[in-house]
């Protein structure tokens, strides 16, 4: 198709949804615990800001990643303290985490404008990286990138196979259930939460660190929304997040390459075309066989309060 | 041990107790920011609460324009709050009022240069008509196929972005703007603008719109069976099923008229204080908005007052800005933090806080 | 009537001896007032003009009082902005975005003695209304120039934000630049449809890269374009936009447009304190140094750089216009017959590709 390498657009693809891929697998386990976090935005922008201080300080890209993670996990924490603590309502006080973040985000990142942070490394696969095709596609990426994707699998096998992850979903399901069992809803929540914070924080730092890399005001320009879509996109299953990431990101990525090869199309309206194709296959999916969007926890977003 | 023991209902005192106190906890840990940022706090709090409304200098400007800022909030808010009370969560808004002014402008300049009484109703009507179709959409894709309405709005922001750059440099740019992006300045077409009604009050036809439909909501919410309706649906959804409510009928209604208003605000908002359509038309009042009908409590009173606390946190920002030198992200902060403390206290108006483990065992 | 008393207060409150005109008295003390539309951390467009702010303040000392404002959308915001401004002092209002274009005029016809000064616009609608801008295409020239000696694949690459009358311009100078020392070479254009979207200003870049071009201008506003071309290891070159990005010097950033509104914002306040200050449209560019060429590297070939700088100087003495005949529009039909030179009417309208462009402007 007008000279457009397969190989090179799907590696391509993979890098651009790195970020979308950890910030929305950690949204979906928060999710799944039974608390809508609508802060991905701000925590996402605050693991960037943190991720580079902390690389650039340290002269580790490694450091920053951690430092990411703490800084998109700290601000979730006051989320967790406001919405199972004060039991303020979710949405509002995601909102609001999100406002907060972005101007506190820009403050700590007021003397590091225009510094490069330090380099995050290929993977070496060696002879793997010349296999034509699959090399370039599979063993041509930053440890981040295969991270990503482990991430992904791991969640599942938790979620899926695990005691942990069982409790998880019970509390999601149902916290008064999943209290009468002597569960403790609040504190499993809030380690959920922390946990989709320092995945928003770890897909923030990627933004900051290796995809632009560069610390600006407002670097992550909304990447955290398109998180929230691509966790409800799923239909809170794992694997459909890695499918629906890489479904966004290739045709984001494909728009900009038809535009490079030459195509005449109308720009405008292909910028458009990744939203109109999700709402599609969500029409599609949740009006298919088996009802997928009744898949939602059904205590989502209902904030838990041990009364009897 | 300190715990939390629900109230029956909540607390008149604390209701009207918690705003205060989450403004005054603001002050405090906002006035340490400011410090900390080697500004005067006190100057620096000064400015923003007290200097919209009362400075000499600014005050008889700032004041009107505090209406100007909060109407579109309100409007979009009382409409949200009526679908999510009913546990129906159009998060689009912003979306719908890009989708109102769009529709809107573009009928009162098909008339362009014609001036005739009825095109300023008639741009009404598209506004509230183009809010209204776009929020039909994920209202029938979740009557009909069950999708999941947060997801579609919120995508229907983003098309409705890419509408509104592609309308400013195509159908709807100024023949005679030099090819610049941008549509005629409707403040400068008398036929179809919507000025200042009194000069000097800020009062505008979306802010008399924002009062109307406070009011309304407040009669329809306390009155009327469909009121009643939405309540009991977000409450007790099986019960509302037996009590006779259709729910398929509550999705379209609640979005339709959240959006119809998000559309109107639009409208009023590029008639009016903006005066055309341009790439970056919208500036986050239909997510603002979400906030605010929050913070009102989802009560059309309570989004009245919130609606204004808002404004005046912008406003009083800015000039905080340029008179102090104060970093526009701090405000940002300063904003967020107001939300958290508001939303924080209002834990007290719905439990009590008992020290001590007496009566029953603690859990 | 009140206003009138405000404005008295203002003055009052600054110690002036005269409110009124300015121009030909002189004055003793400016407060300059810049509205900018980003954050100034932006490190592109905003950033320079807030380097254009300290340098006037550096300029002048203790004779200058600077304020200013981040983040203000365009539009209703910007009109309250500007009116507050006025309100507070300020003797001369800089609004650094095209956006602000009717806000300004509209605020300036309240505030006559008061000076305002808009960026990229072109409504002087009253006599306090002065406009200026900066010839970016003469870089563009340079870059072109650069890009067609350099490119070894003769694919070169240009990231644009929207399709107005500035970006095209910009396009144009560089493709015909590029062409006219590689008859080879063919462009590809992206639009990101955004100006500020770093992740995907970079997967723009990425894009084009893959598709084998090697050299890449933006008129984006991030860095992200460059970071992408340094992952190929010196085999993709581009270019700082807005502020120097000499953070990827030597290479990939081979050169750069630097926007530099000192000058013109040390002229136009020295005028207003020496009282010559005259309401103008200013359009300047290399020579006068508000478009500087950063560094040329040495990535670079000593013919190429010896080339490039001898246009840079040509340019600067006002010897060579970077749009002069022969030049038909895309479509074969002539533009500019042999010797003739664009007028500026043509270049501040351009929505045309120059012949031998493959591809439409979106509209």
């Amino acid at each position: 198709m007008m000279g457009i390498d397969p190989a090179l657009l799907i590696s391509a693809l993979m890098v651009a949804s790195v970020p979308i891929i950890l910030a929305a697998i950690g949204e979906l386990v928060v999710e799944r615990a039974g608390v809508l976090n609508l802060g991905v935005e701000g925590m996402m922008i605050m693991g960037a800001v943190c991720g580079f201080i902390l690389s650039v300080q340290s002269g580790s890209a490694f450091v920053g990643f951690v430092g990411g993670a703490l800084g998109g996990a700290a601000l979730s924490l006051l989320f967790a303290l406001l919405t199972q603590v004060f039991l303020a309502n979710q949405v509002a006080s995601g909102l609001a985490l999100t406002l907060f973040g972005l101007g506190l985000s820009s403050l700590l990142g007021q003397s590091f404008v225009g510094i490069r942070p330090p380099a995050t490394g290929v993977v070496p696969f060696g002879p793997l990286a010349d296999i034509p095709f699959l090399g370039r596609v599979l063993f041509s990426h930053d440890w981040v990138v295969y991270m990503s994707v482990v991430a992904v699998a791991a969640t599942w096998w938790v979620l899926k196979a695990t005691r942990t992850g069982l409790i998880l979903r019970a509390v999601g399901e149902s916290h008064d259930a999943a209290h009468a069992l002597g569960y403790k809803v609040r504190r499993i929540r809030v380690l959920a939460i922390l946990f989709g914070g320092a995945m928003a924080g770890l897909g923030g730092a990627y933004i900051s660190l290796v995809r632009v890399p560069q610390w600006t005001d407002g670097i992550t320009a909304g990447a955290g929304w398109i998180a929230l879509a691509i966790v409800v996109f799923a239909s809170w299953k794992p694997w459909r997040v890695l499918i629906g990431a890489y479904l966004f990101g290739g045709i984001s990525v494909l728009q900009l390459n038809l535009q490079a090869a030459g195509a005449r199309i109308p720009v405008e309206y292909l910028s458009m075309s990744p939203y109109l194709i999700t709402i599609l296959v969500l029409v599609i999916m949740s009006s298919g066989k088996g009802k997928a969007a009744l898949n939602a926890p059904a205590s989502l977003g209902q904030n838990f309060h041990a009364s009897r | 041990m300190i715990r939390l023991e629900k109230r029956p209902s909540p607390s008149r005192f604390w209701q009207g107790a918690t705003p205060v106190l989450a403004v005054v906890l603001t002050m405090i840990a906002g006035g340490l920011m400011f410090a900390a940022l080697g500004k005067n706090p006190v100057e620096a709090i000064r400015t923003i609460f007290w200097d919209p409304l009362f400075n000499p200098q600014f005050a008889a400007y700032s004041r009107p324009q505090l209406l100007v800022k909060a109407g579109p909030l309100i409007l979009i808010a009382v409409g949200l709050s009526l679908g999510f009370r009913a546990g129906i969560w159009n998060i689009g808004a912003e979306g719908q009022y890009i989708m109102g002014a769009l529709f809107g402008a573009g009928v009162g300049l098909a008339f362009y240069p014609a001036e005739h009484w009825f095109i300023f109703p008639l741009m009404v009507i598209a506004g509230a008509f183009g809010g209204w179709i776009w929020a039909m959409v994920p209202a029938i894709l979740k009557t009909r196929f069950n999708t999941n309405e947060i997801l579609v709005s919120l995508l229907m922001v983003y098309i409705a972005q890419n509408l509104l750059a592609s309308m400013s440099l195509g159908l709807l740019r100024n023949p005679e703007g030099g090819g610049f992006p941008g549509s005629r300045n409707l403040s400068q077409y008398p036929a179809a603008s919507n000025p200042e009604l009194i000069a000097g009050t800020g009062m505008h036809w979306g802010v008399i719109a924002a009062f109307v439909a406070v009011i309304a909501a407040y009669v329809l919410l306390q009155r009327h069976i469909l009121g009643f309706h939405i309540k009991l649906a977000g409450q007790a959804p099986k019960a509302a099923r037996f009590a006779g409510v259709n729910p398929t009928g509550l999705v379209l209604l609640c979005m339709g008229i959240s959006g119809a208003l998000a559309g109107l605000a639009g409208l009023f908002e590029v008639s009016g204080p903006a005066g055309q359509i341009s790439i970056d038309f919208n500036v986050g009042y239909g997510f603002t908005a979400i906030i605010v009908a929050f913070l009102g409590r989802l009560n059309p009173i309570g989004i009245l007052l919130a609606g204004l606390l808002m404004a005046l946190t912008y406003i009083g920002g800015e000039l905080a800005q340029f008179m102090l030198g104060l970093p526009a992200a701090a405000i940002q902060a300063f904003q967020g933090m107001l939300l958290f403390f508001l939303l924080a206290v209002d834990l007290l108006s719905n439990y009590r806080i008992r020290l001590g483990a007496t009566g029953e065992a603690a859990r | 009537m009140k206003r009138r008393t405000l404005l008295a207060t203002a003055a009052l409150g600054l110690g002036l001896a005269f409110g009124g005109a300015a121009s030909a008295q002189g004055m003793d003390k400016v407060k300059a007032c810049f509205v900018y539309v980003g954050p100034i951390g932006d490190l592109g467009w905003t950033y320079q003009h807030h380097q254009g702010a300290l340098a006037l303040q550096a300029e002048y000392g203790d004779k200058v009082e600077i304020a200013y404002q981040e983040n203000v959308p365009e539009g209703a915001d910007a009109e309250r902005v500007l009116t507050q401004m006025a309100l507070s002092g300020c003797n001369i209002i800089f609004t650094t975005s095209f956006g602000y274009m009717d806000a300004t005029n509209s605020v300036a016809a309240k505030f006559p003695d008061i000076k305002f000064e808009h960026a990229t616009g072109y409504k002087r609608e009253h006599p306090n209304v002065s406009t200026y801008n900066a010839r970016f295409y003469e870089g563009r020239a340079i870059q072109g120039h650069i890009a067609g000696k350099m490119t070894k694949t003769d694919k070169i690459g240009y990231i644009g934000s929207f399709p107005i009358p500035e970006v095209v311009m910009g396009i144009n100078s560089y493709f015909l630049h590029a062409r006219k020392v590689n008859p080879d070479v063919e462009l590809s254009v992206v639009w990101a449809f955004t100006w500020f979207d770093p992740a995907k200003e970079a997967d723009a870049a990425k894009a084009l890269i893959d598709q084998g071009v090697d050299v890449i201008a933006s008129h984006t506003d991030s860095t992200a374009p460059l970071a992408e071309a340094a992952k190929t290891n010196g085999a993709v070159i581009g270019f700082g936009q807005a502020s120097d990005m000499a953070d990827f010097k030597p290479s990939p950033r081979v050169s750069s447009i630097i926007d530099n509104w000192n000058p013109y914002y040390i002229k136009r306040v020295g005028q207003l304190l020496d009282g010559t200050y005259a309401q103008t449209d200013s359009w300047a560019g290399i020579p006068e140094g508000e478009v500087e060429i950063g560094e040329i590297t040495d990535a670079v070939p000593a013919d190429v750089k010896a080339e490039a700088e001898a246009m840079r100087d040509a340019i600067a003495a006002g010897t060579y216009h970077p749009f002069t005949g022969p030049i038909n529009k895309q479509d074969g039909t002539p533009w500019l017959a042999e010797g003739v030179t664009a007028p500026d009417g043509d270049l501040l309208g351009m929505n045309f590709y120059v012949e031998g462009i493959v591809g439409d402007i979106p509209k």
